[in-house]
C-alpha cells in the first residue's frame, strides 16, 4: 500500500525541512520525502496550500480510563485526537483507580488496541494513588511501557518523597511531570488571584502558588540531578525560574497550553465554568511570558490538557464545577488564528513545539517524517474557516471556552501508520 | 439625566456592576414612595397583585429573606418559600432542575440566597423568570447595596463626594462589594480598612477607592461608616489572631467615632458581633441607623421588585 502526499508544504522541524515537498507512505512507513516523486502510488493526496507534518503529539490528556467513562473513553478522546490532528496521545494516570502499577499499565495498553484510533502513550502515577506518599512501582510501570510519570492534578507536598522518586527513577531514565501548585495557597481557589476574582469575591488561585512550586522542584532536581517536566506552565515568574535552571544546565523542561497561551482571567465569566482550569487563566503579562519563553526555547512543547467532564459536572455554579475543559479538536485552530495568523509565532516553532520536541523528551518513536519512520502524518489546511461546534465534538466533554469561536485553519487529514484515519473532520472506520 | 426612559422590568438583579446611575436613582425614587406604605395603616397595594414570587435559600437568613417576603405581600405579590433543607435540594437535585421545577410552576421571580459565588449569574442564565440575588457568596448583595444607598440618601440628602468608610473583613463580603460597586457609581468615595489578610490583594486599583493601613485613617472626616459583621471562624482559619485584638485594633467604638465627622453615620449589615467588630455603646447610639437599615430594606425590595416585575409603574 503506498500513498502519495503532493505539494504541500512539508514542515518537519526533527529533520530541519520546510519546503514544498511531496511525502511517500510505504506499508505504514515513511518512504520518502522529496520534491516530484514518482511513484505509482495507490492513494494520491494533493496538498497544494495544505501544510503536511509529523503527526502531532499530545503529551498531556486525560482520556478518562479507567473508572470514569462518562467523561471520556480511549474511543472518543483518541477519535477526538484524530479529529484534531494529533497521532499520539499520552494520558494521564489520575482515574479511578490511579494508574499506579505495570497491570493498570498494561490493561490500558490493550484498551488502546481495542478502541483507540491513534497511538496512546501511557503515564504512571509517581506514588501509590497520587497520594504523595509511597512510591508507586515505577521500574514495574516503565518495564510494561509507561512513558513517563505525574501525579498531574496533585502537587507532591513531601519534598522528600519527591526527591526519592527523583532519584529512584534515574535508573530508567524516565521524566517526571509535575503539576506545580502548592496546595495551601490554591486551597478552594476556583481562578487566579487577582482584580478580577477580588471584584468578583472569588478565591484565588495566585501566581506565587505556582512559583514557589516550580522553584522547589527544580531545585530538588538540580539537586538530583534528575529529570523534569513542568506541566501547563502558566505564570511569568515560572517561565524566569525555568530559563534560568535551563542556563545552569537543569534537566528541566516544560510544557503550556493553548488556553494560557491565548487566554487571560479577565474572560472569566460567573454563568459559564467553562474557564475553570488549573493552573488557572492568568494575565497579559503572563500570557506574553509564556509565549516569550515558548520562542527563545524555555518551554519545550505544547500541550492540550484535554479535560473533559460529563456535561452534567460542569453545567453548574461556577465554583462547584470540576476544574477543565476537552483541547484536542480546537488547539490547532487556536494556536494557529491567536498566534500565527496574528504573527506572533512562526508556524514551523508551534510544530516542532507538538512532534519533534516532544518526541525527543519523551523519546518517542514519533514526531518526525524521516525515512522509515512510522507514517504518522497530518495534512493541516491554514486557510480552512470553522467555527467551533460543541454538536460536532468527538470528545464526550462539554463547555470549552473556545465554543462559537470562528477559527482560521485546521487539520483535514490524520494517518496513522500510513492508514487514514480521519478525513475533513470525520473520523473513518478501520 | 432621564430617568423616565429607564425600564427595568425583566431585569435580572444580580450585581450592581450590571446598573447604571440613572437605574439606581429611579430605584432609590420608588423605594422613597415604598417607604410611605410601610407606614401606612393597611399596608398592601396592588401593584403586584397576580404576580408570584418563589424566595429561593441555599443559606441561612432572617432579615433578608423575611424582607423580601413582605416586600411582596405588600405589594399584593404571592410569595412563596423555598429553603434548601426542606426541599428535594437535600436529594441532591441540581439548581439547573430545582430552577426549571419553580419555572414550571410559572413564577414571575427567583429571590435566591447561595452560597455559590456566581450562582445567581448561572442562574439568569438557565431560567427565564427575573432572577434577584439575594447573596452569592462574597461576590454581591445588590439588594443590600441598594438599601445601604437609600440609608445614606435619606441622611444626607446627597450621595456625590460623601466620604464612606468601611471596615472589616473585606474579602469575604458581598455587601463590600455590592457597597463599593453601588457608592462609586454614585460618586460616592469608599475609603476601606481591616486586617490585611481580609483585604483582597489587587481588589482597589480603581479610582475612588483608598486602601488604608488602619482604621483610623478611614474614618477621619467619614460621613458614613458601615461595619461589616466579622465571622469568628476566621480566626480559626489563622485570619487574625484573636477575637479581643480585633475589637481593640479593628472594632468601631467611641473613641474612633470622634475621628469622623459630627453627623457620622453608621451601618451594619447585621447580624452583630456586639464587643467585637462594633460597641454597643455605637450600635445603639445617636449615629446609628442600623434598625432603620431593616425597615429601607423592605422598601428598597418593593421597589426592585416593581421596577423588575413591571416596569416600575406606580405602586
Amino acid at each position: 500500500m503506498k500513498t502519495l502526499i503532493k505539494g504541500g508544504r512539508v514542515i518537519d522541524p526533527a529533520n530541519n525541512i520546510d519546503k514544498i515537498a511531496d511525502v511517500l507512505i510505504e506499508d505504514g512507513k515513511i518512504a520518502k520525502v522529496a520534491a516530484n516523486i514518482k511513484s505509482a502510488a495507490d492513494e494520491v493526496v494533493e496538498a497544494d496550500g495544505k501544510i503536511v507534518c509529523p503527526g502531532l503529539i499530545d503529551m498531556h490528556v486525560h482520556l478518562r480510563e479507567p473508572g470514569q467513562e462518562a467523561k471520556e473513553d480511549f474511543a472518543s478522546g483518541t477519535k477526538a485526537a484524530a479529529a484534531g490532528g494529533y497521532t499520539t496521545v499520552a494520558t494521564m494516570p489520575n482515574t479511578n483507580p490511579v494508574v499506579d502499577t505495570a497491570a493498570l499499565v498494561r490493561s490500558l495498553q490493550k484498551r488502546a488496541e481495542e478502541a483507540a484510533v491513534v497511538h496512546v502513550e501511557i503515564i504512571g502515577a509517581v506514588t501509590k494513588g497520587q497520594k504523595g506518599e509511597e512510591m508507586a512501582e515505577m521500574g514495574d510501570m516503565t518495564a510494561a511501557g509507561a512513558v513517563a510519570f505525574s501525579d498531574d492534578g496533585h502537587f507532591t507536598k513531601s519534598a522528600k518523597v519527591l526527591l526519592n522518586c527523583y532519584d529512584y527513577l534515574r535508573a530508567f531514565d524516565k521524566v517526571i511531570i509535575n503539576h506545580e501548585e502548592e496546595p495551601s495557597l490554591v486551597d478552594e481557589g476556583v481562578m487566579n488571584e487577582s482584580h478580577r476574582s477580588a471584584m468578583l469575591g472569588m478565591k484565588g488561585r495566585p501566581t506565587v502558588a505556582e512559583d514557589i512550586a516550580v522553584y522547589r522542584d527544580i531545585a530538588l532536581a538540580e539537586y538530583a540531578d534528575a529529570r523534569v517536566h513542568v506541566a501547563h506552565i502558566s505564570s511569568a515568574r515560572s517561565v524566569e525560574l525555568v530559563r534560568e535552571a535551563k542556563k545552569r544546565g537543569v534537566k528541566v523542561t516544560a510544557e503550556v497550553t493553548p488556553q494560557h497561551l491565548t487566554m487571560t482571567d479577565d474572560m472569566v465569566e460567573l454563568s459559564d465554568s467553562s474557564t475553570k482550569i488549573n493552573p488557572p487563566l492568568r494575565q497579559s503579562k503572563d500570557v506574553e511570558a509564556v509565549l516569550a519563553g515558548l520562542k527563545d526555547g524555555t518551554i519545550d512543547c505544547i500541550v492540550t490538557d484535554h479535560s473533559p467532564h460529563a456535561q452534567e459536572e460542569k453545567d453548574r455554579e461556577y465554583i462547584y464545577a470540576p476544574s477543565g475543559f476537552p483541547g484536542l479538536e480546537t488547539a490547532v485552530g487556536v494556536l494557529l488564528t491567536d498566534l500565527v495568523d496574528t504573527g506572533k509565532l512562526d508556524i514551523v516553532t508551534m510544530i516542532s513545539k507538538m512532534t519533534a520536541e516532544p518526541a525527543k523528551i519523551f523519546v518517542l518513536n514519533a514526531g518526525s517524517l524521516g525515512v522509515g519512520m512510522p507514517a504518522d502524518v497530518t495534512v493541516i489546511d491554514p486557510e480552512l474557516s470553522w467555527t467551533v461546534d460543541e454538536k460536532k465534538f468527538y470528545t464526550k466533554g462539554s463547555h470549552s471556552p473556545f465554543v462559537g469561536r470562528t477559527l482560521k485553519g485546521k487539520a483535514i487529514k490524520t494517518f496513522v501508520d500510513g492508514q487514514l484515519v480521519m478525513d475533513n473532520g470525520e473520523i473513518l472506520e478501520v | 439625566m432621564d430617568n423616565a426612559k429607564v425600564n427595568l422590568r425583566g431585569k435580572d438583579v444580580l450585581a450592581l456592576a450590571d446598573f447604571t446611575k440613572e437605574e439606581i436613582q429611579v430605584i432609590l425614587e420608588s423605594a422613597k414612595e415604598m417607604k410611605n406604605i410601610i407606614h401606612r395603616d393597611i399596608k398592601k397595594v396592588p401593584a403586584l397583585r397576580g404576580k408570584s414570587i418563589v424566595t429561593l435559600f441555599y443559606e441561612p437568613s432572617t432579615r433578608t429573606r423575611s424582607s423580601f417576603e413582605l416586600a411582596g405581600k405588600y405589594l399584593g405579590a404571592d410569595v412563596v418559600n423555598i429553603t434548601a433543607g426542606t426541599s428535594s435540594i437535600v436529594k441532591g437535585e441540581s439548581l439547573r432542575d430545582t430552577l426549571y421545577t419553580v419555572e414550571a410552576m410559572g413564577v414571575d421571580a427567583i429571590i435566591m440566597r447561595h452560597k455559590a459565588e456566581g450562582a445567581a449569574e448561572y442562574a439568569a442564565k438557565v431560567a427565564s423568570p427575573v432572577i434577584i440575588n439575594a447573596g452569592d457568596g462574597a461576590h454581591a448583595h445588590p439588594s443590600q447595596g441598594l438599601l445601604n444607598l437609600f440609608t445614606v440618601l435619606e441622611h444626607k440628602g446627597h450621595l456625590e463626594g460623601l466620604k464612606y468608610a468601611i471596615l472589616g473583613d473585606i474579602t469575604h463580603s458581598r455587601v463590600a462589594r455590592s457597597d463599593i460597586q453601588g457608592m462609586r457609581k454614585m460618586g460616592v468615595e469608599v475609603h476601606l480598612a481591616g486586617p490585611k489578610t481580609l483585604m483582597p490583594r489587587f481588589l482597589f486599583e480603581e479610582e475612588g477607592i483608598v486602601v488604608h493601613d488602619n482604621v483610623e485613617d478611614a474614618i477621619k472626616d467619614a460621613d458614613v461608616i458601615n461595619v461589616l459583621r466579622i465571622q469568628l471562624e476566621r480566626q480559626k482559619a489563622g485570619l487574625f489572631p484573636s477575637p479581643r485584638e480585633y475589637a481593640r485594633i479593628y472594632g468601631l467604638n467611641d473613641k474612633r467615632m470622634a475621628l469622623a465627622k459630627d453627623d457620622v453615620l453608621v451601618l451594619h449589615p447585621g447580624p452583630m458581633n456586639k464587643g467585637l467588630e462594633i460597641s454597643p455603646m455605637v450600635a445603639y447610639g445617636d449615629h446609628s441607623a442600623i434598625q432603620e437599615q431593616v425597615q429601607n430594606g423592605v422598601a428598597v425590595r418593593m421597589a426592585i421588585l416593581t421596577h423588575a416585575l413591571t416596569g416600575g409603574n406606580k405602586a
